[in-house]
């Protein structure tokens, strides 16, 4: 029986419980002995121009050996302007921007010299808001004459589209900015050795951070080799390399000393990219039967102080805008501002869940205006199973899907029916908790693109142990347990004896990390590539050593060894072959690459309790159909639908980033910036649905991200529902319980 | 995240910490369980010059019942409150707030006296104290003082404590009432209360409605006036005037404070049979 698709209990999960992971601080290299410890001066203003900076002071404080700032950088390439450079120069703009690397002895040396440094500050006004940013009265850039910095999508919109619709709901509704808050922080260290730097790094793709490293320190690619230690799970806000480990790359070379670097976790929240930070003016028309004709996204993403990802995540939304459904007519355009804010970045979805809150926003919307049930509206809009691969009318093409089979499913296990008939027995008696229920259906795009390969290497060794080489970049995803069973699937050697490793740019000198849900789909094929590869050729070897036609070879997958067909007897084990391959061994180095996405799909249904009185809202059950593809271990699945989840529901209900008038983050703490924990979540109830993709061999999609994608709509539905009867259609996330508070008593007057 | 530079100091004894805060003055503090002084030194919000640990002074930790009253040291953590069976017995309303405090890791090191002399008004014990008719016992240089608890409290993180006095023991009569309630809302289970309400018989202790913890007067006089729970509870919010954060506006504090007093005394009064 195969492997692939059991509940294998996942091998890192050992040493990570017991000696414990070696993440970046951990680590106790010879090759870091003697290294210095790495703290930046950062902006306490959001908005202002630098007019002097005093290192003489922080000099003199015991154990300092070097401050530097942006003049020091005058041995790389300038960055170019109004791109984010290296450390600020002339103007801040947003707390917590790096202006000064202080390096010292020891690691709590740090701080005491970085408050040492004197930077004098001429305060500009702030501008906080896509709102006051749009305005144009201060500008971040002013060279641009604008803080619109980027713009797409129709023109102009045409309001023709809704002349013939009998209802039209129009509403501008906050997809807030939220954190990363990875539990481990951003780290990097460094070393310059003979002509070469290797920097090791907290990272998601250590080919990216090194692509990064030789562009903006003018490195020969030979010249730099990164490499990812254990990763403490990055979100999105750890792909490719940040400003401050670019600093500290240079910073060993520069004074030729390593250096080490590990952010504090008021850092983090301060100057770590965030996520989100949508504004959307969502309109929505279509008849009364259900039908919807016409629906426009204008978005305008708040970008932060600089344009990190925030001029391509509007693209993502704008692609993925009609979500499930077969709309006749979608409108979409978006704006990029910058603010005085932390800059903006990839997180779980990036760009792909604020469409899906979007339409699934709309849809609730559309469906309380006509009075009919937000399931049934969904189902009457659904892109029809024979329709596909289907293309929308924002040029996606989505490759396979059962949108309508989803929500059918979540909806039978979440027994549905049972839970409105409840909802209207607590209304009907005016009960002091009242309960909601929120539907969400979802689609969103995963893995494949123009330039998204990635690249394995499978090599079985003399004496038997199978060591995997893979471009994708775990960081709490548990690809050593999956490739491994990938490669026992194919070698019928048994997982322990295989080895999977990762994240060594010296190693494997091209890959592309694990980001957008792509591991599985595009790393996990190219190791079962290799693996087929290593089989072609063990066959050839297993021909020559028992002198019979390569056809007649069948390898035994039981116990991984060669026998020629109908001969009985011993056969030829895989360690007799690699031996036989001589000192190349028996190795396959593969790329997989495919231009075409994966479309994983699903509903969620969300069960939220409000107390009315308080209005704090508690979430009490939450059902889900994620339909990514056959999966390979059930265990390592679950486990991103659970997170996913959490994470979605966390924004729904608790999380957002947030600055005072000034531009200061009031969220830079944990005990400010509430992330959501287990005592907050019911028990997941996960349903099992698979419909696969001919887009790779192995028929996956990626499912990283698909439970933060359904959870946020359907948990901020369900505590609207929650209030539906009063009136209430929409209260912006997170949905506090002052918010609701506020929405139950202005709908409460308005009765 | 790394606190600027100081001198540790661990006592021995109460005597000890007294005779240490006399002799580092207004540059040291007290460091008990650590868990509101420590976030602030890491953040650089407090910078003290000198520690005084406390934190091995066993003979500050205990739960004794006595004559008219229940002792408790200063140094009590919140964990052994929450399962002290004479607290159960006799002071159930003290023992039941000290588990809603944070979460265990919060309850095993945080202690009672350290929550008092903090002096914030979110923290929940000081409001149960206050609603329990508490008397704080204070060490200093010129010798022992009680201090009642309604006169204990003068502001945000102030309270008449000098800087060289070492708050030692915490007094709370039996209460004539046995009904009792806690009613703490909170957004995570972890967070500290929005608002939380104490109440004790028909003392009612409030949390995070001022720059102090509070006792709901006019609440507690409509109670004596004979007024019922629900009118009374109606009257929660008066002379308070709670902060703006990113949690509430002052108006949803009041009402909170009006819904959870309502709840409190319905508990309370259930409770008294
Ligand atoms: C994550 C987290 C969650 C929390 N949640 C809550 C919550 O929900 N509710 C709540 O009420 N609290 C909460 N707290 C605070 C916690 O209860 C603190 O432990 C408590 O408020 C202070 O007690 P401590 O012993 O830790 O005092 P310390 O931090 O050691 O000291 C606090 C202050 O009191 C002074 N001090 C301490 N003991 C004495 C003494 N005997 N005499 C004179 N001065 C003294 C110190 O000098 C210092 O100024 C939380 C804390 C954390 C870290």
């Amino acid at each position: 029986m195969s492997i692939v698709g059991t509940r294998v209990v996942r091998t890192e999960d050992p040493r990570l419980l017991t000696t414990g992971a070696q993440y970046l601080e951990d680590l106790r290299l010879p090759e870091l002995q003697g290294a210095a410890y790495a703290t930046f001066v950062r902006s306490p203003m959001a908005h202002a121009r630098i007019t002097g900076i005093d290192v003489s002071a922080a000099l003199d404080e015991p154990g300092v050996v070097a401050v530097l700032t942006a003049d020091d950088l005058d041995d790389i390439p300038e960055s170019p302007p109004g791109r984010e450079p290296l450390l600020a120069k002339d103007v801040v703009r947003f707390v917590g921007e790096p202006v000064a690397i202080v390096l010292t002895e020891e690691h709590y040396q740090g701080e005491d010299a970085a408050e040492l440094v004197s930077v004098d500050y001429d305060e500009l006004p702030a501008v906080v808001g896509v709102q006051q940013a749009l305005t144009d009265e201060t500008l971040l850039f002013p060279d641009k004459g604008t803080n619109v910095l980027s713009r797409g999508g129709a023109k102009e919109f045409d309001d023709e589209a809704f002349a013939d619709c009998e209802v039209v709901v129009e509403r501008t509704i906050v997809n807030q900015r939220v954190a990363a808050a990875p539990l481990e922080v951003r780290a990097a260290a460094a070393r310059w050795a003979d002509d070469r730097l290797t920097l090791w790094s907290s990272t998601q793709n250590v080919h990216g951070v090194r692509d990064e490293l030789t562009g903006k320190l003018g490195l020969d690619k030979k010249a730099v080799r990164v490499i990812a230690p254990d990763v403490g799970g990055g979100f999105g806000a750890k792909i490719g390399a940040d400003r401050e480990t670019v600093v500290v790359g240079w910073a060993a070379r520069r004074t030729g000393r390593p250096v080490r670097w590990v952010e504090t976790r008021n850092e983090n929240l301060m100057a770590m990219s965030q996520g989100r930070a949508q504004l959307h003016t969502i309109t929505i028309g279509g008849s009364r039967d259900g039908r919807v004709q016409a629906y426009r996204l204008d978005i305008v993403q708040d970008c932060g102080g600089y344009v990190r990802m925030g001029g391509m995540l509007p693209h993502l939304t704008m692609l993925m805008a009609s979500g499930v459904y077969d709309l006749p007519r979608v409108e979409t355009a978006f704006r990029s501002v910058v603010t005085n804010t932390t800059p903006i970045g990839a997180y779980r979805g990036a760009g792909r869940p604020e469409a899906t809150a979007a339409i699934e926003r709309a849809m609730d919307l559309f469906a309380a205006e006509i009075g009919m049930d937000a399931a049934e509206v969904r189902r009457r809009n659904f892109v029809a199973p024979d329709k596909f691969p289907f293309t929308t009318p924002t040029g996606a093409t989505y490759d396979t899907g059962e949108y309508a089979k989803a929500l059918d499913t979540v909806l039978e296990a979440a027994g549905y029916d049972e839970l409105r008939a409840e909802q209207r027995r607590r209304r009907e008696r005016d009960d002091p908790i009242q309960l909601g229920i929120g539907v969400s259906a979802y689609v969103e795009i995963t893995g494949g693109g123009p330039d998204a390969g990635e690249t394995a290497r499978v090599s079985v060794h003399p004496d038997g142990t199978v060591t995997v080489w893979t471009g994708s970049s775990p960081h709490g995803q548990g690809h050593a347990t999956a490739w491994a069973m990938l490669v026992q699937d194919e070698l019928g050697i048994p997982m322990d004896r295989i080895t999977v490793r990762h994240g060594d740019t010296d190693v494997l000198t091209e890959g592309v990390g694990t980001f957008g849900s792509r591991s599985l789909q595009i790393g996990g094929t190219a190791v079962r590539n290799a693996a087929v590869e290593i089989k072609e050729r063990a066959r050839e070897l297993a021909a020559e050593e028992m002198e019979a036609d390569p056809a007649d070879l069948v390898l035994d997958l039981e116990s991984g060894t060669w026998t020629v067909r109908g001969v009985p007897g011993r056969g030829v084990p895989w360690a007799q072959l690699a031996e036989r391959a001589g000192p190349e061994g028996l190795s396959a180095d593969t790329t997989f690459a495919t231009d075409q996405s994966t479309f994983p799909f699903g509903a969620h249904v969300a069960v939220v309790e409000v107390d009315m009185e308080t209005g704090r809202p508690r979430l009490v059950r939450h059902v889900s159909v994620d339909d990514a593809g056959p999966v390979v271990n059930p265990i390592l699945a679950e486990g991103q639908r659970h997170g996913g989840i959490a994470q979605g529901a966390a924004q729904a209900l608790f999380e957002e980033v947030s600055y005072d008038e000034y531009g200061n983050p009031v969220t830079a703490t944990l005990l400010d910036y509430t992330f959501i924990s287990a005592a907050e979540l019911p028990s997941f109830e996960l349903v099992p649905m698979e419909t696969p993709t001919s887009v790779n061999p192995l028929g996956v999609k990626g499912i990283g991200e698909a439970g933060t994608i359904g959870s946020t709509p359907a948990v901020q539905s369900a505590v609207v529902d929650a209030l539906g009867h009063l009136g209430v259609r929409h209260i912006d996330m997170p949905a506090s319980p002052e918010r609701v508070w506020t929405a139950i008593n202005e709908a409460r007057t308005a009765q | 995240m790394i606190p600027p530079k100081f001198a540790y100091r661990r006592a021995g004894s109460a005597e000890e910490a007294v005779s240490l805060l006399a002799e580092y003055g207004d540059e040291a503090k007290i460091l008990a369980g650590g868990h509101s002084l420590l976030p602030l030194m890491k953040l650089r919000l407090a910078q003290p010059e000198f520690l005084i640990d406390i934190g091995r002074v066993h003979e500050l930790s205990y739960i004794r019942g006595e004559a008219d009253h229940i002792a408790v040291g200063a140094l009590t953590r919140y964990h052994d409150l929450e399962h002290s069976e004479l607290l159960a017995a006799e002071l159930p309303l003290l023992a039941h707030a000290s588990g809603k405090v944070g979460d265990p890791q919060v309850r095993h090191r945080g202690t009672i006296g350290g929550s008092i002399a903090h002096g914030e008004s979110a923290s929940d014990v000081p409001a149960v104290v206050l609603a329990l008719d508490g008397t704080l016992v204070v060490s200093g240089p010129s010798g022992v003082r009680e201090i009642p608890s309604s006169e204990f409290f003068l502001g945000p993180f102030e309270t008449v404590l000098e800087p060289d006095e070492l708050l030692t023991e915490i007094r709370l009569p039996r209460p004539a009432s046995p009904g009792w309630s806690f009613q703490k809302l909170t957004s995570r289970a972890i967070d500290w209360a929005i608002v939380a309400v104490a109440v004790q018989g028909s003392s009612v202790g409030l949390v995070n409605m001022g720059s102090t913890p509070l006792r709901a007067t006019a609440t507690e006089r409509a109670l004596a006036d004979g007024a019922s729970i629900t009118d009374a509870a109606a009257r929660a919010a008066e002379g308070t005037s709670p902060f703006a954060d990113r949690n509430a506006s002052p108006e949803y504090r009041k009402h909170l404070a009006r819904v959870l007093v309502r709840r409190g005394l319905e508990e309370a009064a259930g409770r008294a049979g």
